[in-house]
This record gives structure tokens, C-alpha cells and sequence, in this order.
């Protein structure tokens, strides 16, 4: 790298420091950092590399510190990191949660969740009287709390970050069908009944009294092979959203040459998703258990936990984890008896709906605008640092605990033959009782609201997968929550919300504000995405406004969806009109003129 | 360069691969991509992101094709050639998205100056004003479709070597690519802010003589839109005076150094209008520094211009910094 050009704009005191302070750093003499982290200690242009993976929490830092990302500040960073400003820049302008212009307070900032869920709760008028008392507000996408909407979320200036709903309400609700079966999987048994509450002073012994660890020790016992071969036995597939088989995945990591990496995606920023951050809050030693298990598995030395930066409580709750895990040997150079070195690190986003996609996700992690990369190559083979890697959702992982736990016969013995196993769902709108809910695949729709305490009112539609998902009619109750049966009927379950609106929400609202979603949250890399979900979001606007849709409107919205399902890079693109397709189907975009 | 250079490039292998593009068998070396292949076809593929110095970046998605077994398109620029692979360059579903694409671009961005992507667009029958609306959409008295939003940007004059008209800029990331790790290595913009308001920005959009900038062009040499110009160029285009069918283009070695760069002079009623250097130049791969670039403003020195034609002229001496177009940078 050639030698970096910096303008002469020097970070304060306090931003050097806040900025040392989240990079570990002990002392700093003619730009040559001495970091007290040993796995980061490197010389030359091989540190800077390597320190790049840095450029995430140093931004968060200067942010707590100065309200923004000051122009010195951003030197330092580059500097001490080898990272050229103008790219620096580029990564603090991808995030929601960094500014680059000078702030006019000195406030923390509230950030009001304005998505489907919170708005039919009053964001609008929340966010209004927030104003009206003399607080920063900024509005934005869903906060994974639709259980308890409308959700705010504290972006902490020279204060920690924090949820106020955290601790001060109700516990969120938490249902499992099959907690009460013996030999049948649950997620969820550690976490309900008993008056299970987490508490920061519950120890590993306490962990294993519950039975924690005991897929650990099934995992060293069984060795690689025999693991991999009971995840696939038990057809587990991804909960992340793509319900990609997990066995496959990580036989062809294991398979692949080291250095390797295993990444738990706790982005969780799909609309109406909030079951990653409950698993976190409430059994944080079970995710680092199941992290474990992957990485020794799979023969990783370097595990990743990337986790939204709205997560402050599960954030700190798996940070204590890590801790207690290093203490309990089950990270470091012999990580549980193993004889293979294993540790974890954990990183914040930044408020970037698009880095829970995987690749965009290494791009963030490893200091780079979150952009996804074209796949192939995929991540087994050149993942994270371009390295073979496993990177898979927290709800994916706990169904390993379980599948080493039980058995994969027992694991098969509830589900469809297709879909073996629970998902999570995570009801909220307008049901008696919004909350995470563990159910059998297969299970009806009409059963799974039942179970919540059925519809508030009349059924108008549902939401099923959240924004990347499809609208339901009130007539979907027989559908069976299946990946087949849902595939077969045109919809996805997604990574498991379930959004219930009934006939008093404004659905022409709703549709125009999932469009919206997308326009803001494309990474703007390729064209099809960047400019197809604008030209998306101006239609949709229009035909609200007008209360009907032309026959030239409805054509031009299936070319653009086409487009952008067919020649988009990710994900994101190629989901970007499925709700708003899925509400014109059913009428919930006013009439059809011709 | 803006994400991590951890991606394979492809390797020279000298083993071969046989795929069928439209019907038609081709062989191309090992590692080369679907887009090597329809040129060895001779099919013909659009492409805006892609160049031949570059590392593929597969943004823009006007190259892409059909892969019999893959659920959606795939970009011909970038994805290997593999044997076996079923290729349609033409179908429905690809004429559609390039269409899309061109469509899209024609109606955020100001292509005026942008000649290849306007031809795609007439041969794929692009019509951006289909995102302007008409009169039938309307309900009566309430407002039509919302402006269809595009690049709005003031052009940035900043110096005397080159502007930036950014509502030109279709986001092609070849100049951040040319700044970076693929030629210059002095990363001076980058793509900043996310979905439709991402722009190609020095830090802070600082002005670029104070940025990290040396001027060696090689952004503006790779720019398909004309969204970075050659002050030349942009001057005489002010005046209508700007010719490129007039142009001659005599190729010689730049005299400042002794690495060999070759330089291709442009000129329109002979004066110098633009250096570029061949792309598929050994030296250069088409890129070059200030002084191959820009240094030759001597040439046209009231002294030389009166006196020996340029070819017969003894070697100049390189221009003194005076001379020499300023960037208003004390860094050169
Ligand atoms: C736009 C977009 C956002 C995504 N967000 C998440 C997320 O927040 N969490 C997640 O686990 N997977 C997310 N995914 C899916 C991941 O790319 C990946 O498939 C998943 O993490 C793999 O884990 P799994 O196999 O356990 O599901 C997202 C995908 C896309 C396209
Ligand atoms: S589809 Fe959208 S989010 Fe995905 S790479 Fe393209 S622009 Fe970015
Ligand atoms: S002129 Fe050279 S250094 Fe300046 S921005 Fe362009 S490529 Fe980078
Ligand atoms: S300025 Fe030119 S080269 Fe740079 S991204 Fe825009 S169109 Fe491409
Ligand atoms: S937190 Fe508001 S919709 Fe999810
Ligand atoms: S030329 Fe292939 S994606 Fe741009």
C-alpha cells in the first residue's frame, strides 16, 4: 500500500483516546501501535491488514465519543488502521448509525422503529412526543422488538447504548409446543418454565445443571464426521431465511484447508424478526455453546459472533458469555479438551439491513463497505478474510445442540418429512398475544394464531417472511408452515416472522413502507437493485396515492421485479418485490382499473 | 479498492474448457469467463462495469446471460467458463434485464455523453420515460407519480486538469478501481453513502486538490459516461467545438521518464486534446502518471509551435513545474 495521504485535521484528545480504548491499545509512538490483544499484534503492512477488522469498532467509538465521525477523528482511525480516508469514509457513510456531519446537540439519539408493526402501535405520535420533550430522534427500519412495539432504541452519546423497553416491561413472551414432549427437539426448554430468568450471575456450573454443555461433550466424543453425519441425518436446513442444508455446509468446510472461520449471524434486521436477540438475552452460554461445537467440528480456529448494533442487552449478555466460556476452558489453544486452538470475537453492525446477508457480512466484519460479492466462489470455499467459512443463524445452530442432545430420529420425530424439526415464529400486529413461538413445522397457519390468542379483529393479511417474504390472504388458514407447503403456495416463512394486520390497518400503507424498506436499504452496488427498488417505491407511491392501479403501472412493476429478481447480486434484490407483488395479488393496493 | 481483495482472480491455466453459448461450442483457456467465451463466439456482449485492465467488479449487470441450472442470471464478466455450461446470450429473460438496466440508467442518470450505453439502449429498446407517468395514472385532481428521482450533482470544477460531473455517474466503480489496488494504489475516492445515494466522493468530499490526488487521469481515462473529463475536453464541448470524429490518434513514447510508457496523442486541428495509452499496452495496461498524462502542454509553447514540426524536434526538456498544467497541489 502506498503511502496514505491525510488532511491536516487531528482528532481531539477525547476521540484519540475513546478510539485507543475499543482498539485495546496500550501506547502509540510514530504511528506504531502496540495492541494488547496478542492475536492482532502484527508488524508493517501485514499489521495493517490485518488490523482493518478494526475499522467497525473504532468508527463505533468516535461516534459514542463525538456524536459523529469528525474529520480527525477519521484520520486517526485510518492512520492507526492503514486504512486510506476516503475508503474510511466510504464504511462510515454505509451505516445507519454513523455520522458524518457535525452534530447540533450533544444528546444521545432515539431511534424510533417506523416499519409495519411499530407504526400500526404509534411510532408516528412516539416519535413526535419524543421531539416535543427535547430528545434527538431518528427514524428507521424495524428494531427487532415487534413483540413490544413501537421500540425505541438509545443510541448512547459518552453513555452506553440501550433498549428503555430492556428490564422496565413484561418479559416477552415465550411459547414452545414441544417443550412438554420428552425426546422431542425445543429450543426453548432451558428458557421457559421453571421461572427461568437470565441472570449475570448464573455460572457455567448452573449452565450445566440445566444440561448445557451436553452438546459439547457429545461433539467431542462423536469427532467430525459422525457429527456432520448426524446434522444431516436430521435434515436440518438454515433458519436464517435461504433453508440451506446445514450438513452440507459444513462437510465442505471441514473438508477445506485452514485457516477457517465459523460466523454467527445475529444481524437479525428482517422486519418483523426478533428470536435472535431472545435466544441471546436469555441463554447467551447456549449460542456460544453451539459456536463451539461448529468450530471445532468444522476444524475452525477463529469464531465470529456479528451481531446488530440495536442489541446492546444480548450484545453484553454474550460478551459475559465469552468470558465465562474462556474461564471454563472452552476457548483458547486447547478449547474444551479438544487439542485444537478456538476463540471468539465478537462485532457490532452499524444498522445495515444488508450485512446479515453473508458475504455482505465478511465485507463489514472485515472493514469494507458491507457489499455483498457475487457468488460463486461461496463462503465455504472463500468466506470470511477469503478463507473456508461457516456462517449460519443462531436458531441453526442451537438445532445442532439439539440434534446432538437427542439424537437426529428423535429430532425427525416432529416436523414433516420435508421439514424436520421446530421453527421459531415470531408472532406480532394484531394477535392476542405477540411473542416467539416455537411449533412443529407443519403446523397451520390457522393453528400457529390460535396458539397466539388468534386475530385482533379481522383478519386482513398476513405478512409471512417479513419484508423479503409475501402477504397472505385470511383465507391461508390450512396452509401448513412447512418450507414445501409454503413454497408450493408461492410465499416463504423466511426466517420465521409472522406479521398479522387486520381490517383497521391501512394496507396501502404498509405496502408502500416495505417498498421504502428496500429503497433505503439497497446497498446501491448493482444497478438493477439500486435504481429498481426507487422506481418500485415511486410506483407504489403513486398507486396509493391514486387508490388504483393502471394496467401500464402494473405491467411496469412486473418488468422492474422481474429485473431485479433475475440480475441483482443478492438476496435483497431478488426479494425486493415479492410483498409488493404478493399485495397487488390480493388487492391490498387498492382496486385494479385497466 | 472497496471490498476485499481476497477474491480469486482467475488463473492462467493452460488446460481448456468447453461450453455452448446460443447453441454453438467454444473453447477457451481455463479460468477465462463467460464473457472471453461469447467473444471467442463471436457474440457480441454489452458491459459497462467491465474493462480489460480491471478486476471484473459485476455491478452494473448489463452483461448478463442465462446458465442452464441457475435460478437467476449470471454476469458474463465475471463468472469462469466452465465446461459443460449451457449459455443463452439472447433469450427473452436476458434481453429483458439488459433492457432493464439500460432502462434504469437512462432514466436516473444524464447518458448524453455516454455513446456505447446510448447504442445498447436504442439496439435493446430501452425507454426510460416509461418512470415519467402519464396523464392516465392520475385520479382526478391528486398529485401524478412523484418525480422519478435521479442523479442530481453539480458539476466539480476544481482545477485545471479535470471535472467531475457526477449526474453522469452511473456508479461503474472502474475509477475507484483505477485509483486503488488495480493501477494508481493512491485510494483518493471511493464509493460513499448506500442505495440510490451512493457517489463516488473524496473523504468528506474534500476538493480534490487537497485530497489524496495525484493526477495521473487514470480515473478519467476508464470512465464510460463522461461523468470524470479532461478539462480539453469539457472546455471545447462548452463551445460546441468538441470533434471526436476529426480526431487523429498518433501514438508515441512519453519522454519524461525511462520506463517506456506508450501515450496515444489525440488531436483536433492539431492540437492535443487528451493522452490516453493503450489498454492492452505491456507498460502501461493503460494507465499513466501526471506527467505522461497531462505534460504536454509544452507542445503547444509559442516557441516550439513557430518553430520544428513536433516529430523533427530534438527531445524537449520535461516542462518546468510552471509550465506544467496546474492541480493546485504542492504534492507533485
Ligand atoms: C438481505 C439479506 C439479509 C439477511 N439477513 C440475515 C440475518 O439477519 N440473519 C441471518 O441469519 N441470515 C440472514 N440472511 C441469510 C444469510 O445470507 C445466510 O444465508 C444465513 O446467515 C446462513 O445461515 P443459515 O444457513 O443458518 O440460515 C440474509 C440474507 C439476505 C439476502
Ligand atoms: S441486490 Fe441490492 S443489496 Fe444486493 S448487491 Fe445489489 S444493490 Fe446491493
Ligand atoms: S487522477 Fe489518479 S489519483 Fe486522482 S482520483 Fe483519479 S485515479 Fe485517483
Ligand atoms: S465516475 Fe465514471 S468511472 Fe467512476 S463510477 Fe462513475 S461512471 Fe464509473
Ligand atoms: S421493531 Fe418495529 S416493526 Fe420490528
Ligand atoms: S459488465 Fe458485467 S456486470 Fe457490469
Amino acid at each position: 500500500m502506498a503511502d496514505l495521504h491525510f488532511s491536516d485535521a487531528a482528532p481531539t484528545a477525547s476521540e484519540r483516546r475513546a478510539v485507543l480504548a475499543a482498539l485495546g491499545v496500550d501506547e502509540e509512538s510514530d504511528g506504531a501501535v502496540v495492541v494488547s490483544h496478542p492475536r492482532v499484534v502484527r508488524a508493517g503492512m501485514q499489521r495493517r491488514k490485518r488490523m482493518r477488522h478494526q475499522l467497525l469498532p473504532a468508527l463505533h467509538a468516535l461516534q459514542r465519543e463525538a456524536g459523529w465521525i469528525s474529520p480527525g477523528g477519521l484520520n486517526f482511525v485510518g492512520r492507526t488502521l492503514g486504512v486510506p480516508p476516503a475508503e474510511a469514509y466510504g464504511v462510515a457513510t454505509f451505516y445507519e448509525m454513523f455520522r458524518t456531519e457535525a452534530p447540533t446537540h450533544e444528546l444521545s439519539v432515539r431511534h424510533v422503529c417506523v416499519d409495519p408493526i411499530c407504526a400500526l402501535a404509534g411510532a408516528a405520535p412516539l416519535a413526535e412526543h419524543l421531539r416535543s420533550q427535547g430528545h434527538a430522534v431518528h427514524e428507521g427500519p424495524c428494531l427487532g422488538q415487534c413483540e413490544r412495539a413501537p421500540a425505541v432504541f438509545i443510541q448512547g452519546r459518552r453513555e452506553p447504548d440501550r433498549v428503555p423497553a430492556d428490564g422496565s416491561g413484561p418479559d416477552s413472551l415465550l411459547v414452545s409446543v414441544t417443550a412438554s414432549t420428552t425426546g422431542a427437539p425445543s429450543l426453548l426448554r432451558q428458557m421457559i418454565g421453571r421461572d427461568f430468568r437470565y441472570s449475570e450471575s448464573m455460572s457455567m456450573e448452573a449452565y450445566r445443571e440445566r444440561g448445557g454443555g451436553a452438546a459439547l461433550d457429545a461433539a467431542l466424543r462423536l469427532g467430525t464426521d459422525e457429527v456432520i453425519s448426524q446434522v444431516t441425518a436430521a435434515g436440518l436446513s438454515g433458519r436464517g431465511g435461504a433453508a440451506f442444508p446445514t450438513g452440507i455446509k459444513w462437510r465442505a468446510v471441514a473438508d477445506g484447508e485452514g485457516p477457517k472461520h465459523v460466523v454467527a449471524n445475529i444481524d437479525e434486521s428482517e422486519p418483523g424478526t426478533f428470536k435472535d436477540r431472545l435466544l441471546c438475552e436469555l441463554e447467551p452460554l447456549a449460542i456460544i455453546e453451539s459456536i463451539v461445537v461448529a468450530g471445532l467440528t468444522v476444524g475452525a480456529e477463529h469464531g465470529w459472533i456479528y451481531i446488530r448494533g440495536e442489541y446492546p442487552l444480548a450484545t453484553q449478555r454474550l460478551r459475559h458469555a465469552i468470558a465465562q466460556a474462556r474461564s471454563a476452558g472452552w476457548l483458547g489453544e486447547d478449547a474444551a479438551g479438544s487439542g485444537q486452538p478456538f476463540d471468539i470475537e465478537l462485532r457490532r453492525g452499524a444498522g445495515a439491513y444488508i450485512c446479515g446477508e453473508e458475504t455482505a457480512l465478511f465485507n463489514s466484519l472485515e472493514g469494507f463497505r458491507g457489499e455483498p460479492r457475487n457468488k460463486p466462489p461461496f463462503p465455504t470455499t472463500h468466506g470470511l478474510f477469503g478463507r473456508p467459512t461457516v456462517v449460519n443463524n443462531p436458531e441453526t445452530l442451537l438445532n445442532v445442540n439439539e440434534i446432538l442432545r437427542i439424537g437426529p430420529e428423535a429430532y425427525r420425530s416432529v416436523g414433516t418429512e420435508g421439514s424436520p424439526g421446530t421453527k421459531l415464529f415470531c408472532l406480532s400486529g394484531h394477535v392476542g398475544r405477540p411473542g416467539l413461538y416455537e411449533a412443529p413445522f407443519g403446523m397451520t397457519l390457522g393453528e400457529l394464531l390460535g396458539l397466539a390468542g388468534g386475530v385482533q379483529g379481522t383478519l386482513a393479511a398476513v405478512l409471512l417472511g417479513g419484508a423479503a417474504g409475501s402477504f397472505v390472504g385470511p383465507d391461508a388458514g390450512e396452509l401448513q408452515l412447512s418450507l414445501e407447503d409454503t413454497r408450493a403456495a408461492g410465499t416463504t416463512l423466511g426466517s420465521g416472522p409472522v406479521m398479522v394486520f387486520n381490517d383497521t390497518a391501512d394496507m396501502s400503507a404498509v405496502v408502500e413502507r416495505l417498498a421504502k424498506f428496500f429503497r433505503d436499504e439497497s446497498c446501491g452496488q448493482c444497478v438493477p437493485c439500486r435504481v429498481g427498488t426507487v422506481r418500485q417505491h415511486e410506483l407504489v407511491t403513486q398507486i396509493r396515492r391514486t387508490g388504483r392501479s393502471t394496467e401500464p403501472q402494473r405491467e411496469l412493476l412486473g418488468d422492474i421485479a422481474d429485473a431485479m429478481g433475475d440480475a441483482s447480486i443478492c438476496g435483497l434484490g431478488h426479494t425486493a418485490a415479492s410483498a409488493v407483488l404478493s399485495a397487488m395479488r390480493l388487492g391490498l393496493l387498492g382496486d385494479t382499473a385497466s | 479498492m472497496t471490498r476485499s481483495g481476497e477474491n480469486p482472480r482467475p488463473a492462467a491455466e493452460t488446460a481448456l474448457v468447453t461450453l455452448s453459448i446460443d447453441g454453438r461450442e467454444v473453447t477457451v483457456p481455463e479460468g477465462e469467463t463467460i464473457l472471453a467465451a461469447c467473444t471467442a463466439a463471436d457474440v457480441e456482449t454489452p458491459t459497462i462495469c467491465w474493462a480489460p485492465n480491471l478486476t471484473p467488479v459485476n455491478v452494473c449487470r448489463v452483461c448478463v446471460v442465462e446458465l442452464e441450472g441457475s435460478r437467476t442470471l449470471v454476469p458474463a464478466c465475471s463468472r469462469p467458463a466452465e465446461a459443460g455450461m449451457q449459455i443463452s446470450t439472447d433469450s427473452e429473460r436476458v434481453r429483458h434485464s439488459r433492457r432493464m438496466v439500460l432502462e434504469f440508467l437512462g432514466s436516473a442518470n444524464d447518458l448524453s455523453q455516454a455513446s456505447e450505453i446510448a447504442d445498447w439502449s436504442r439496439a435493446y429498446g430501452a425507454d426510460p420515460a416509461r418512470y415519467e407517468g402519464s396523464a392516465d395514472d392520475g385520479g382526478g385532481d391528486l398529485p401524478l407519480r412523484p418525480e422519478p428521482e435521479r442523479v442530481d450533482e453539480p458539476v466539480r470544477i476544481q482545477d485545471d486538469l479535470y471535472i467531475r460531473a457526477y449526474d453522469r455517474c452511473v456508479l461503474c466503480y472502474k475509477c475507484v478501481e483505477a485509483c486503488g489496488d488495480d493501477a494508481q494504489h493512491t485510494f483518493a475516492i471511493a464509493v460513499a453513502g448506500r442505495g440510490f445515494d451512493a457517489r463516488i466522493r473524496t473523504e468528506y468530499d474534500t476538493e480534490l486538490p487537497d485530497s489524496a490526488c495525484v493526477y495521473c487521469g487514470n480515473c478519467v481515462a476508464v470512465c464510460p459516461t463522461g461523468a470524470l473529463q479532461f478539462r480539453t475536453e469539457f472546455d471545447l464541448r462548452a463551445v460546441g467545438e468538441w470533434r471526436p470524429d476529426d480526431h487523429s490518434v498518433t501514438r508515441t513514447v512519453c519522454s519524461y521518464c525511462g520506463v517506456g510508457c506508450n501515450l496515444e496523442l489525440h488531436t483536433q486541428d492539431e492540437r492535443i486534446v487528451k493522452v490516453t495509452s493503450p489498454a492492452d499496452h505491456s507498460v502501461t495496461s493503460g494507465h499513466l502518471c501526471i506527467k505522461g498524462r497531462f505534460g504536454w502542454q509544452y507542445v503547444h509553447a509559442p516557441t516550439l509551435e513557430a518553430g520544428a514540426a513536433i516529430s523533427g524536434a530534438p527531445e524537449p526538456e520535461p516542462a518546468a513545474p510552471e509550465s506544467m498544467p496546474q492541480p493546485a497541489s504542492n504534492e507533485i
